[in-house]
Formats: structure tokens, sequence, C-alpha cells
């Protein structure tokens, strides 16, 4: 219990961290920022958002820390201002519109080569020297040095472009209507297929590399080396006994994984054009839209600070260990 | 006199591993090739000045040509020799990730391993401080920071880079001082009155050479792939010559439209390449510094680290 108590007090302590960088930030920089942005939307928007604005972003004679008890007051009723590009639209809307999009697509690259990769990491551990052994690892870590924007840029070039085998932007065909049947699903998957796989293809090698290694230390260990004298069979003894140990580490990584990908397909998204989170976060640097950028920032650190909590809560639930360390680094 | 002599004889033995440990790296084909790649990176962006055939900024060539004799590498849409611009593009991508790598790991230094050596309150403090830096996502931050800063050049995006990514490092560093910090031959060295900076200059980072090497090589890697991100959304400075803006330009100017694969395709391979270097010593570091991965099953030694390999959520 006191465990789940600090890592909840660190929860609190890193949010606000989070939502203070959002507010100092603007302040912080010589010639406010947001006086140029303002200055354009004169007249195109009106006084009261013009002045919410100014409040926002600190164009005002009040004291820092009025200006700070008002902003964190808007936070904690969910009111992140309006978007300036999509005017009068709230931030909280555009980002409600575009997550689902992003939790879609990156979420599902996430699982997939989180998951591909550790079965890779397993087998390559498991034949030390074998044929995966000796050209995975090295395949791997060329391709995780491969940027994803130009990874996507390849195959829009040859795929999209030369084959035109998939469509080269968008979630979904111009002209067609979100709605739940087949046609509609199957186009999106359509979309799907091409930021996927430059999602899955340079973060494979991470989960490949990180389980075979962690399985290399786990087969050494006394208890799989007697299991193997005892006559365990080798599919048992390679994912119930040493896997299923080894395997700790890259979980914590999984989760935290999970967390980073709401804000983690930023680059891909802008090369497909795919309307999530992190596309909509360029637009919003492109426009100067200080809010929606503010509340899209925001967002995708709850996202990683939320997930961080959870891994921490579930992992002593598999790993007691961790319960007498106390602090849990 | 005694503390003195036992000091001089533990030196010797840091440096007899320091030697057998370069051997071992070496002797590892994996070692070679990505040093081979790496130092053929290097002189090609040291000698640009020589090795460029055009000014890598003149639009001064018949847009859009494939390569050919004269542009190897083709020219760009307004005319630019794409060949140029890659061998200006990898001096300053390489100078700004090496210079960020260097600037994170220094940060990383002060506030990951000066604390952990000296522990109490400040330990705890900076501990902290990493663990919430820890869990900021780092490209997002990144692109926030830099779209308030609007002057931006390769020195801001080096400093953008190199303090938002400093504190993986700074927690892999700190939790091997932490293991060092009480070994005898350190608490010989604060007996014989040596100073702080200087136990850990010259008794504790020594041991730890290996994982230093590796984080910088992975700093390295982050912060080019991070600033070819960053001016592939047009953040940095678009006029500069970088890897980044190679693809930057590329994508906004319609090179895939055009079917202008040699300009989009050099900047990517220039990263990759990189890349690849550094993961291939570092994976060779790897071998030497975890006898573990060594290949014979019997290496058995407790209390070795992990491999310095970084958990794959932070790659990226």
């Amino acid at each position: 219990m006191r465990y789940v108590l600090n890592r909840l007090r660190f929860l609190l302590v890193t949010l606000w961290a989070v939502v203070t960088i959002n507010f100092i930030l603007p302040r912080l920089m010589p010639g406010n920022p947001a006086l140029l942005m303002i200055a354009r939307f004169h007249g195109l928007i009106n006084t009261q958002a013009l002045h919410a604005l100014e409040l926002q972003f600190g164009v005002t004679s009040q004291p820092l820390w009025v200006q700070y008890m008002g902003y964190l007051n808007n936070l904690v009723h969910g009111n992140l201002g309006l978007s300036l590009t999509y005017y009068p639209v709230p931030v909280t809307t555009v980002i409600a519109n575009s997550l689902p999009w992003t939790l879609g697509l990156a979420g599902t690259a996430t699982v997939f080569s989180a998951v591909v990769g550790t079965l890779l990491g397993i087998r390559t551990a498991w034949r030390r020297g074998g044929a995966l052994d000796s050209t995975l690892p090295v395949a791997t870590t060329f391709t995780g040095a491969i940027p994803h924007q130009w990874l996507g840029l390849i195959f829009l070039y040859v795929v999209g472009f030369t084959f035109n085998w998939f469509p080269l932007s968008h979630a979904y065909s111009v002209g067609m209507t979100p709605a739940l049947s087949i046609r509609f699903i199957l186009n999106v998957l359509d979309h799907a297929v091409l930021p996927g796989a430059t999602m899955v293809i340079p973060t494979i090698g991470g989960w490949l590399l990180h389980m075979r290694n962690n399985m290399i230390q786990t087969l050494n260990d006394d208890y799989v080396v007697f299991a193997e004298a005892k006559g365990i069979r080798p599919n048992r003894l390679m994912y119930q006994y040493a896997a299923r140990n080894a395997v700790l580490p890259n979980l914590t990584s999984f989760a935290m994984a999970l967390g980073f990908v709401v804000g983690g397909a930023v680059l891909v998204e802008v090369v497909f054009s795919y309307p999530g989170i992190g596309y909509q976060l360029v637009n919003a640097v492109e426009n100067e839209d200080y809010p929606l950028m503010q509340g899209l920032f925001l967002m995708i650190a709850v996202a990683v600070l939320l997930a961080n909590f959870l891994v921490e809560i579930v992992y002593v639930k598999l790993d007691p260990r961790v319960r007498r360390g106390g602090n849990g680094e | 006199m005694k503390l003195v002599g036992r000091r001089f004889g533990l030196m010797k033995q840091v440096s007899v591993r320091q030697n057998t440990v370069a051997r071992a790296f070496f002797s590892d084909p994996k070692a070679i090739a990505g040093l081979t790649i790496f130092v053929l990176l290097a002189l090609l962006g040291l000698l640009a000045p020589v090795v460029a055939p055009y000014n890598p900024n003149a639009g001064i060539f018949t847009p859009l040509q494939p390569p050919s004799y004269h542009h190897w590498l083709g020219t760009t849409s307004t005319g630019q020799d794409v060949l140029s611009q890659f061998v200006w593009g990898t001096r300053n991508s390489m100078a700004i990730g090496l210079a960020a790598s260097l600037m994170s790991t220094a940060l990383a230094v002060v506030i990951g391993m000066y604390p952990a050596y000296r522990g109490g309150w400040l330990d705890d403090v900076m501990t902290s401080f990493t663990n919430m830096f820890l869990v900021i996502p780092g490209l997002p931050l990144m692109i926030v920071v830099a779209a308030y800063v609007r002057a931006t050049g390769p020195v801001v995006i080096t400093l953008v880079i190199a303090l938002t990514s400093w504190a993986a490092r700074a927690r892999v560093l700190r939790a091997q001082t932490m293991t060092l910090a009480t070994r005898d031959f350190v608490v010989a060295a604060r007996l014989s009155g040596a100073s702080h900076w200087k136990i850990l200059s010259g008794e504790i980072l020594p041991n730890m050479l290996s994982l230093f090497v590796a984080s910088m090589m992975y700093g390295t890697l982050g912060a080019v792939l991070a600033e070819a991100g960053l001016e592939f959304l047009g953040l940095g400075n678009v006029n500069s010559v970088t890897w980044g803006t190679m693809l930057y330009w590329a994508n906004s100017q319609g090179a895939l439209l055009n079917g202008a694969w040699w300009w989009f395709v050099p900047g990517g391979v220039g990263i990759a390449l990189l890349g690849t270097s550094l993961a291939l010593m570092n994976f060779a570091m790897d071998m030497v510094s975890n006898p573990r991965l060594q290949g014979q099953r019997k290496a058995k030694k407790r209390g070795i680290s992990p491999a310095n390999v970084p958990k794959p959520s932070e790659t990226h």
C-alpha cells in the first residue's frame, strides 16, 4: 500500500511538472511568441476568445501566480481553450477526434512489433549461433537505425507510387463517410498498412535484442540448467521456464511503449497525412495554434505517465522482489 | 603508505583490463565493420570542403536530373547537386549529433553520476528529477520547445536535443556508479585524500568505460535521429544543409511526385549507416563487457549488469 501511494505521489508530481512546463515555456521565451500569434488573430476571433488567449499565454499585467492559479483552475475543469486552426472548436474536441486514429494505428503497430520481436528474441537466444542468431541481430541493427520518416517516404515511393498497391495518405478515402460497414473498415485497414509497416520495421529490432539478451542471462541460471538436467521437454523449458522470467523487463518496456503510442507516431503520421495526434501536433505548430499544441502535448504526456504508473503497480504483482525494494526504481 | 601502494596496484589492474578490452573489441568483425563505416563518414564530413564537387546551396544546374557522370546523385528541383548536399549534410548532421550527445552525457554525469556517488539528499532530489524527465516524451517535448523558440539554427537544435535527452543516460550511469561507489578501491582512494571529482574521473569512470562509451554511442544515434525528425518537420533552420533538411526539401518539393528517388534516398541512407556503425560497435562493446553474451554458456559471473542495449521504448 505504501508502495502504491509512493507511485501515486510520483504520478501527481510529474503531472504537475508537465503542466508547469506547458505554462512556463511560452512565458520563458524572449519576446513572448504568443504575442505574435494573438496579433495575427486580432479581428478574426471575438474579443472574449482573444482575452482568454491573452490570459492563457501571459499577455496580461496580472502577477505570475494569479495567472498560474487561473491556468490550473481551467485545466482542472477540463478547459484547454479553443483551437485557432479549427476556430471555434474546443481543443478537447480536436483531441477526441484524433485520438482514436492514433490509438488504432500506433497501438496495433506497437503490439505487433513487441509480440513478434519478443518471440523472435526467444528463438534467437535458444539457438545460440544458429541461422537466426547470426542474421537477425545484425539485420535489426540496420533496421533499427532507419529514420521513420525516411522509411515512410521509401514505402510511399515504391509501394504507393510505382506499384499503386496502397493508398498514399489519409485514414480513409476522400468522399467516404465513417460508418460501421465492412466497406469502410476495409478501406481504413487498406490505409493503415503502409504507416503500420513503417512503424513496425524500425522498432522490432529493439524488442528482439532486448529479449535475446535477457533470455541468454536466464538460460544460464541454475534453475534452468537444473530443469534441463531433469529432462524437461525443450519447448516447455524455453517458454515456461526461461522465457517466462526473461520476459519481465520486456513487459515493462511494452507497457511504457503503449504509453508512448499516443505521441510516438508523429513522424509517420506526418508522412502519411494520417489524422492522428502527432499530425495535429505538427499542424498546430505550423499554424502557431499554441492552445491546440499545449493541449496535445498534455494529452501525450498524460498517456505516458498513466502507462508508467500502471506498469509499476502491475510489476509488483509479477515480480515480488520489487515489493521488498520499496522505492521501485 | 599501504593504501597508496594498493591504489597503484589497482590502477595497474585497471589499465591491464582496458588493454584486453581493447584487444577483444578490435578482434570482433562487427566492431571493425562499425568502426570502418564510422571513420569513413567522419572523414567525409571533415573533408567536406575538399570532397564536395559543388557548392551545396548553388541552384545552378538543370533541375531534377537523375544520377549521371557529372552529378553522381542527380540534382534537386532547384538545380542543386545532391552529392554535394549529402557530403555537407554528413558534416553538419554528425557535428550536431556528436555535440548534442556530448552535452547530454555531460548533463547525465552531473545529474546522474555525481549525486549517486555523493548520496544523501542530493541523490534523492536528482533521482526524482531524472525519473520525471524520463517519462516526459522526448520528441513531442522537443517539438513544443522548438515551436516556441523562433530563431532555430544548429546551435538551438543541439541545445534542445541535449536538454531533453539526458535522462535515460543519467539513470544508467547512476545505477552503475551506485554499485562502484562502495567498492574497496574507491574507499581507499577517498581515504588517501583524493578529491571527489578525481575519484569520479580517475577511479569510477575507467571502471564503467564500456557503459559510458555505449551510452555516448546511443546518445549520438538518438541525437542524429531526433535532429533529422525535427528538421524533417521544418522545425530546424531549413536553409542549413543536413540529412534532415534534405529529407524536408525532398518531401515538401514533391520529390516523390517527380519520381526523384535520388533526392530522398541519400539522406536516410546516411542516417541509417551512421546508426548501424554505432550499433555494431556497441554490439561488440556489449560482448566485451558482458561475458555472458560471449557464446560459451559456461561463463557464470554474478552481479554483472544486463547488456547496454536500451529498452525498446527508449530508442525512438
